[in-house]
C-alpha cells in the first residue's frame, strides 16, 4: 500500500491545465477542432478557391488576374453554355422523377411479403455497386451505332430495319443517357425508401384497414406522409448526384452529338482542364451552385413541411 | 566491370553518333554534344500514353532499362489512356508536382511553356546530328528559338479501305482527289459497303478528319497573325463537301468516338475509314480476319482544291517539368532515348505507328518492311500544325480541346445548323480564345 502523501501546491502550468480540463467551452473547442480543420481544409477552401478562380482568367500553367464578372458575362452570351444548362436541367428533372417513381414502386414491392426477399433486395443493389465507369462502358456497347444489342434484337424481331441511332441523334442521345442514369440511380432511391417504409408501424396500416381505407388511401394518407422526411433526404441526394453527373456522359458521348448531351459538369471539365481555361471552367462549375442550392432549399423547406408530412395540404 | 555514368554517357553518345553516321551516310555538322551528369540519387518518373501497338511499349521499356543499367538512375514509366495525358499533364504543370517528364500531345507544351525545362541545348544537338527535326514537329516543340519540348513522333493517319470493295464499286485504283473520293464513297454506299468517318467527339480521328476537310479546301481557323479566319467561302465549300460525303456514310457516325471506326471496320460494317496502322495490326493478329487483312489497303487522304496533301496527324512531344529535382537526369535520359541505337529500336518496335521526329531516321527499315507501312512513312514530313496558319499556343490548343471544328462540321452535316450558322458559331467560339 502506498502511503498518502500530500501534493505540493500546483505549478502555474498545472493550474492552467486544471482550468482547461474543467472548462467545457475550451474542451468543446478542442474536440471540434479536427472536424473544423477537416471542413475548412477539404470543403471550404476548395469551394472558396473554385469561386475565386471563376473571377479570374487563370489558365493552366499561368496564375490569373482578377477579371470580375467577365467569365460570367461571356457565358451569358455562350450558346454552348446555355445548351449545357438546358441539358442539365432536363437531365436532372426527368431522371430524378423517373428514379423517384420507379424507386418508390420497387421499394413498395420489396416491402411486401415476398419469397427470397433478401435475395431480391441484394439484386436491386447491383447497378449501384457496379462502378459507374464500368456500367457506362456497358451502356456504350448497348447504345453503339453498329453493334447495339437492342438494335440487333429489334431487327431480329423484324420491328426495325436498321440500327437505332441512339447516341447520334440529339433527342435519342438525351433519352439514352437519361435511361442509363435512371438504371444506375434507382437502387439508391429504392433501398433508401425501403428503409423508410420499414419504419412505418404496421399498426397504423392495420388501423386504417379496419377503418375501411382502400390500399390507395392507405398509401396516400398513411405511407406517403410518413415517408416524406425520407423522400426529402433521398431526393435531395439523388438530385445532387444527377445534377453533377459526369462519368456517364464522358464515357457515352463526351457531350455530343453537337453538345446535345453536354452537362454543366462535363462542359466545365472540357473548358477547364483539356481546354486550359481554369477560370472559365470554374465559373461554369460555380454557376451550378444556385441550381443545387435551390434544389436543397426546395427539399428542406418544401418536402419537409410538417403539414405535408401530416397528410395535409397547403 | 562496372561502368560509371560518365563513361556510359560518353560511350553511348559515341555509339549513337556512329549509328547516326551509318544512317545519313555522311558526317553531319552538328552542334557541340552536351553532357549531362545525373544528379546523385536521381530517380525519374515519366508519364506516357498507353501504347497502341505493343512493340512500342516493349521497345521503350527496353531502352529505359538499358539507361537504368548504364546510369543507375531508376525511371518509372507510368502509362495512361492517351486522352487522359492532356489533363494530367495540365494538372502536373499547374500544381508543380507529379511526373518529371510527360509524353504529351499536340500543342500541350505551348499551354504552359513557363513550367518546362529549356531543352534548347539538347534539341539543337539532336537537330544537328540527325539531319534535323521535321518542320511541323519542330513547331510544336519550339517557342521562339527555344526548345520547350523535344518532338518525339507523328502518329500517321491514312485512309484504310477494302480493295475488293472499291473494285466492286467500279474503281480499280483509289482516287487521289476529293471529287473522285466522293464518287467512290457514293458508289460504295450503293453497293452496301459504305464508308465511315468520325463526326463525334473523337479527339484523334475526329480532328484528323475535319482538319483534312477544312485544309484540303483552303479553309483555315486563323490567319498568320492569329486573327480568326474560319468564316470564309473555302470553309463553306469544305462543309458542303463534308455534307455530301456524310450522306454516303454508315448511319451513326455523329456519335463515333475514336474507337468506333476501328470496331466498325474490323466487323465489316464499313469498308473505308481512316486510322493509324494499329487497325492493320488489330486485323492481322486476329486469325478470323485473315481475308480482311489480305484485302486491307492504306493510302494518303485525297488531295483537295488546294492541290497538295494537308493533314493534321497527332504529334507527341517529350517535356520536362521544371519542378523536377533531377533536370540533368531527365536530359540524360532523353538524350539516351533519342540516340540512334535506341530511337531506331523504338521506331522499329512501333511498327510504323510512330513516325520519326528526325530526318535521319526516315531510312529505318520498318517503312519498307510491309507495304501497309508506306502511307504512314511521311507523316512527320507532311503534317500541318494545329491552329494553322497562326501561332501555336494557348488559343490553338483550347480551340481543339473545345472541339470547335469538330462541332462545326458535325452541326452542319447532321442538319442541326446550316453551313453558314455552323461557321458563324465556330467563328464566335474561336474568337473567344484568340482574342485573349
Amino acid at each position: 500500500m502506498s502511503s498518502p502523501s500530500s501534493p505540493g501546491p500546483p505549478s502555474r502550468s498545472g493550474a492552467l491545465l486544471l482550468r482547461f480540463n474543467n472548462s467545457r467551452n475550451a474542451l468543446g473547442f478542442v474536440f471540434m477542432l479536427p472536424a473544423a480543420i477537416f471542413l475548412l481544409g477539404f470543403l471550404t477552401y476548395p469551394l472558396g478557391l473554385g469561386v475565386w478562380l471563376g473571377f479570374t482568367d487563370t489558365r493552366i500553367g499561368r496564375a490569373g488576374d482578377f477579371i470580375g464578372l467577365q467569365n460570367y458575362i461571356y457565358l451569358m452570351d455562350d450558346e454552348v453554355f446555355w445548351l449545357s444548362v438546358f441539358n442539365t436541367v432536363i437531365y436532372t428533372l426527368v431522371a430524378s422523377i423517373l428514379k423517384f417513381a420507379l424507386g418508390l414502386w420497387l421499394a413498395l414491392i420489396l416491402n411486401e411479403k415476398l419469397p427470397f426477399k433478401s435475395f431480391f433486395r441484394a439484386i436491386v443493389l447491383l447497378p449501384w455497386v457496379v462502378p459507374t465507369v464500368l456500367s457506362a462502358l456497358a451502356f456504350w456497347w448497348i447504345y453503339d451505332a453498329q453493334f447495339s444489342i437492342l438494335s440487333w434484337s429489334l431487327m431480329k424481331l423484324g420491328l426495325i430495319q436498321q440500327p437505332i441511332n441512339f447516341l447520334g441523334d440529339p433527342f435519342n442521345a438525351r433519352v439514352s443517357v437519361i435511361a442509363a442514369n435512371v438504371w444506375r440511380g434507382i437502387p439508391f432511391v429504392a433501398i433508401s425508401l425501403l428503409a423508410g417504409l420499414q419504419t412505418i408501424p404496421v399498426s397504423l396500416q392495420e388501423a386504417a384497414s379496419l377503418d375501411g381505407a382502400t390500399p390507395w388511401k392507405r398509401f396516400r394518407y398513411v405511407t406517403l406522409p410518413m415517408l416524406t422526411p425520407i423522400i426529402a433526404v433521398v431526393m435531395t441526394f439523388s438530385v445532387l448526384f444527377t445534377f453533377t453527373d459526369f462519368q456517364l456522359i464522358y464515357v457515352l458521348t463526351k457531350g455530343g452529338p453537337v453538345n446535345a448531351t453536354h452537362l454543366m459538369a462535363t462542359l466545365s471539365f472540357q473548358r477547364g482542364i483539356p481546354g486550359g481555361q481554369l477560370g472559365e471552367g470554374a465559373a461554369i462549375a460555380v454557376a451550378m451552385i444556385p441550381f443545387l442550392l435551390a434544389s436543397i432549399l426546395f427539399s428542406f423547406f418544401g418536402l419537409q413541411r410538417r403539414k405535408w408530412q401530416q397528410g395535409g395540404k397547403d | 566491370m562496372k561502368i560509371n555514368r560518365r563513361d556510359l554517357l560518353a560511350a553511348s553518345a559515341g555509339i549513337a553518333g556512329a549509328a547516326g553516321l551509318g544512317l545519313t551516310g555522311s558526317r553531319p555538322a552538328f552542334a557541340q554534344e552536351p553532357s549531362y551528369t545525373p544528379e546523385a540519387g536521381a530517380s525519374l518518373r515519366l508519364l506516357r500514353w498507353a501504347p497502341f501497338v505493343q512493340g512500342d511499349e516493349d521497345a521503350w521499356l527496353a531502352n529505359t532499362k538499358k539507361f537504368t543499367e548504364a546510369t543507375g538512375v531508376e525511371v518509372r514509366v507510368d502509362k495512361e489512356s492517351w486522352e487522359d495525358i492532356r489533363p494530367k499533364a495540365a494538372v502536373t504543370a499547374n500544381v508543380g508536382s507529379g511526373p518529371d517528364m510527360v509524353l504529351c500531345w499536340f500543342d500541350d507544351a505551348h499551354q504552359y511553356p513557363d513550367k518546362l525545362v529549356d531543352l534548347t541545348d539538347l534539341g539543337t544537338y539532336l537537330d544537328g546530328k540527325y539531319g534535323g527535326f521535321y518542320d511541323g514537329l519542330k513547331g510544336y516543340a519550339m517557342r521562339g528559338d527555344k526548345f520547350i519540348a523535344l518532338p518525339l513522333a507523328a502518329i500517321g493517319n491514312a485512309v484504310c479501305y477494302r480493295q475488293s470493295h472499291i473494285e466492286a464499286a467500279g474503281f480499280k485504283e483509289f482516287p487521289n482527289d476529293t471529287a473522285g473520293f466522293l464518287d467512290l464513297c457514293k458508289a460504295m454506299k450503293a453497293k452496301g459497303t459504305p464508308a465511315g468517318f468520325a463526326h463525334g467527339k473523337a479527339v484523334g480521328d475526329g480532328n484528323n478528319y475535319v482538319h483534312w476537310l477544312l485544309w484540303s479546301h483552303g479553309g483555315k481557323m486563323v490567319d498568320e497573325s492569329g486573327v480568326v479566319a474560319i468564316n470564309s467561302p473555302e470553309t463553306i465549300a469544305a462543309i458542303n463537301y463534308a455534307k455530301a460525303l456524310y450522306e454516303t456514310f454508315i448511319p451513326g457516325t455523329e456519335s463515333w468516338q475514336d474507337i468506333n471506326n476501328n470496331r466498325a471496320f474490323l466487323a465489316g460494317q464499313v469498308s473505308l475509314t481512316a486510322n493509324g496502322v494499329s487497325l492493320y495490326y488489330a486485323a492481322k493478329k486476329d486469325e478470323k480476319l485473315k481475308d480482311l487483312t489480305a484485302d486491307l489497303r492504306a493510302t494518303l487522304f485525297p488531295v483537295g482544291p488546294v492541290g497538295t496533301g494537308v493533314e493534321l496527324y497527332q504529334t507527341t512531344q517529350a517535356v520536362v517539368f521544371n519542378h523536377t529535382k533531377y533536370p540533368n537526369a531527365c536530359k540524360a535520359y532523353l538524350k539516351f532515348m533519342y540516340e540512334a541505337e535506341q530511337m531506331n529500336a523504338w521506331i522499329t518496335g512501333s511498327s510504323a505507328y510512330c513516325c520519326q521526329p528526325l530526318k535521319a531516321f526516315a531510312s529505318n527499315p520498318v517503312w519498307t518492311a510491309d507495304p501497309m507501312h508506306a502511307p504512314y512513312a511521311k507523316a512527320s514530313e507532311t503534317l500541318r500544325p494545329n491552329g494553322y496558319a497562326g501561332p501555336l499556343g494557348y488559343a490553338s490548343a483550347a480551340v481543339m480541346a473545345d472541339y470547335v471544328l469538330v462541332d462545326m462540321f458535325a452541326a452542319a452535316v447532321t442538319g442541326a445548323s446550316t453551313p453558314e450558322e455552323a461557321v458563324a458559331q465556330a467563328e464566335k467560339r474561336a474568337n473567344r480564345y484568340y482574342k485573349v
